[in-house]
């Protein structure tokens, strides 16, 4: 397909790599922060052509991730009952919530629904006026117009079934959360281009600035990595700290204003826990006063809910880049997608799900012990 | 999540800059795609979807440019070996 194909090119990654290892005299950890790009670089194996001084670490950037076990019990409650039909991105139903998941929610009666988008919801809401619809509204920055877009049209069609569970996060917030952790071992960033297509770039320059790493918006097929990294590498050597665009042909600095304006709308920014985490201020949406009235957990009576994760789960760790996925000691024996015991183990973003398709094999022996007979 | 995919805008329905669709070709297959968020786009461009909503228009020189940076590195490189 054009404007894929031709940034998957294996010589080209080749020679991206060695451009690389000629631009590196010392070592470096840069994070991806998308779970999009940790997933092409797990998949096609872009860390492996890297020189040994280049350290990847994998971000928070995945939606499904970092949304709180709580939220998760306020969407099983809402969706379990007779009256809500409960729409959802597919990749919400098997994150676990403290007891179970959606999909098991679903076997048990609940009309659950994955949806390709917050719009199909609303036209299932127009289809059935009797029922209460639901959109189960998770994302970063990349997903907010969409599900703002809905409510817009819900209140133009003056929709009284229809509501969101609201759990949208921001990336620069977990950014300087990870940058202002004492352990960070972080240098430089690729940031997220779908992030900056439609948010642009200028609220990464005070960060940039501030903790004087590059920080370089990056695409999301190999080639686009490997220059995503090459540029970061480069500014690293040189001692820059910059905010620059490999992604030129879909992010502008000043991002997507329709769609900003249409965010700015419909949302606004306020606290968020993030699962594993823990709260991170001003980091998230939630609906604006004039929308409140299209507030799932107002509507239900679960805003006040709380839950504590699991304790085995390390993903607070893999989403900071502290641990990697192998690392954690359930990885691939008591956690695996079939019995995920964290969301990054199910998320089609997730790392350790990434690792566990495609690196199972390679787990290092301290992670995987064998005990002798 | 964030995942967003490259599609080829071939018709256009309604002019209601809030409710406007199109159709986006992916490689062949045909989806019904949201325009609210680049009310220029115009029939023949590409534009990246996510969850049903355009949410930008590609650039036809920039992707180019992309595609050529590596030759320029490459010159660069050349001329001085372990040269920044
Ligand atoms: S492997 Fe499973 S338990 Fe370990 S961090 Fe990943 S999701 Fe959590």
């Amino acid at each position: 397909m054009k404007f894929i194909d031709e940034y998957r090119d294996a010589g080209a990654a080749r020679r991206y790599a060695e451009a690389i290892a000629r631009a590196t005299t010392r070592p470096w950890t840069i994070m991806e922060v998308c779970g999009g790009q940790t997933h092409a670089i797990v998949k096609f194996g872009v860390d492996a052509l890297l020189p040994p001084a280049i350290t990847l670490v994998h971000g928070p950037g995945c939606p499904v991730c970092v949304t709180p076990v709580e939220m998760l019990d306020k969407a099983i409650e809402i969706a379990s009952r007779p009256e809500v039909i409960f729409c959802s991105f597919g990749d919400m139903l098997r994150v676990p919530g403290t007891r179970r998941d959606l999909l098991a929610a679903k076997a048990s009666g609940g009309d659950v629904r994955i949806v390709y988008s917050p719009l199909d919801a609303v036209r299932i809401a127009r289809e059935h006026p009797a029922r209460q619809v639901v959109f189960f509204a998770v994302g970063f920055e990349t997903t907010a117009p969409a599900n703002a877009m809905a409510v817009v049209h819900a209140r133009r069609l003056d929709l009284a079934n229809f509501s969101m569970l609201v759990s949208h996060v921001l990336v620069p917030p977990a950014m300087e959360a990870i940058l202002s952790s004492p352990g960070t071992r972080v240098r430089g960033f690729l940031a997220a281009g779908h992030v900056c297509t439609v948010m642009g770039t200028t609220e990464y320059e005070p960060l940039a600035r501030t903790y004087r790493v590059p920080i370089v918006v990056t695409g999301f097929e190999p080639a686009d990595i490997l220059q995503g990294l090459y540029m970061c590498v480069r500014q690293l050597e040189e001692g820059r700290a910059e905010v620059e665009n490999q992604y030129t042909r879909s992010v502008r600095r000043e991002g997507n204003p329709a769609a900003v304006q249409l965010i700015r709308q419909v949302f606004r920014v306020r606290a968020r826990a993030w699962r594993g985490i823990g709260e991170i201020s001003q980091s998230g949406l939630g609906l604006a006063e004039e929308y409140a009235a299209f507030d799932a957990e107002e509507r239900f009576g679960v805003a006040g809910r709380t839950a504590a994760e699991s304790p085995e789960c390390r993903s607070g760790l893999v989403l900071q880049g502290l641990l990697k996925p192998p690392e954690c000691p359930a990885f691939g024996t008591r956690c695996t997608p079939e019995h995920p015991l964290g969301a990054t183990m199910v998320s089609s973003e997730g790392a350790c799900a990434a690792y566990y398709r495609y690196r199972r094999g390679e787990r290092p022996p301290a992670a995987h012990p064998v005990t002798e007979p | 999540m964030c995942l967003a995919v490259p599609g080829q805008l071939v018709s256009v329905t309604g002019d209601d800059p809030l409710m406007r669709t199109g159709k986006v070709s992916f490689g062949g297959i045909l989806k019904e795609v949201h325009l609210a968020c680049v009310p220029e786009a115009k029939v023949g461009e590409y534009v990246i979807v996510h969850a049903g909503l355009a949410i930008g228009i590609l650039d036809e020189e920039e992707a180019a440019r992309t595609l050529q940076y590596l030759q320029q590195i490459e010159a660069l490189g050349e001329g001085a070996p372990g040269s920044p």
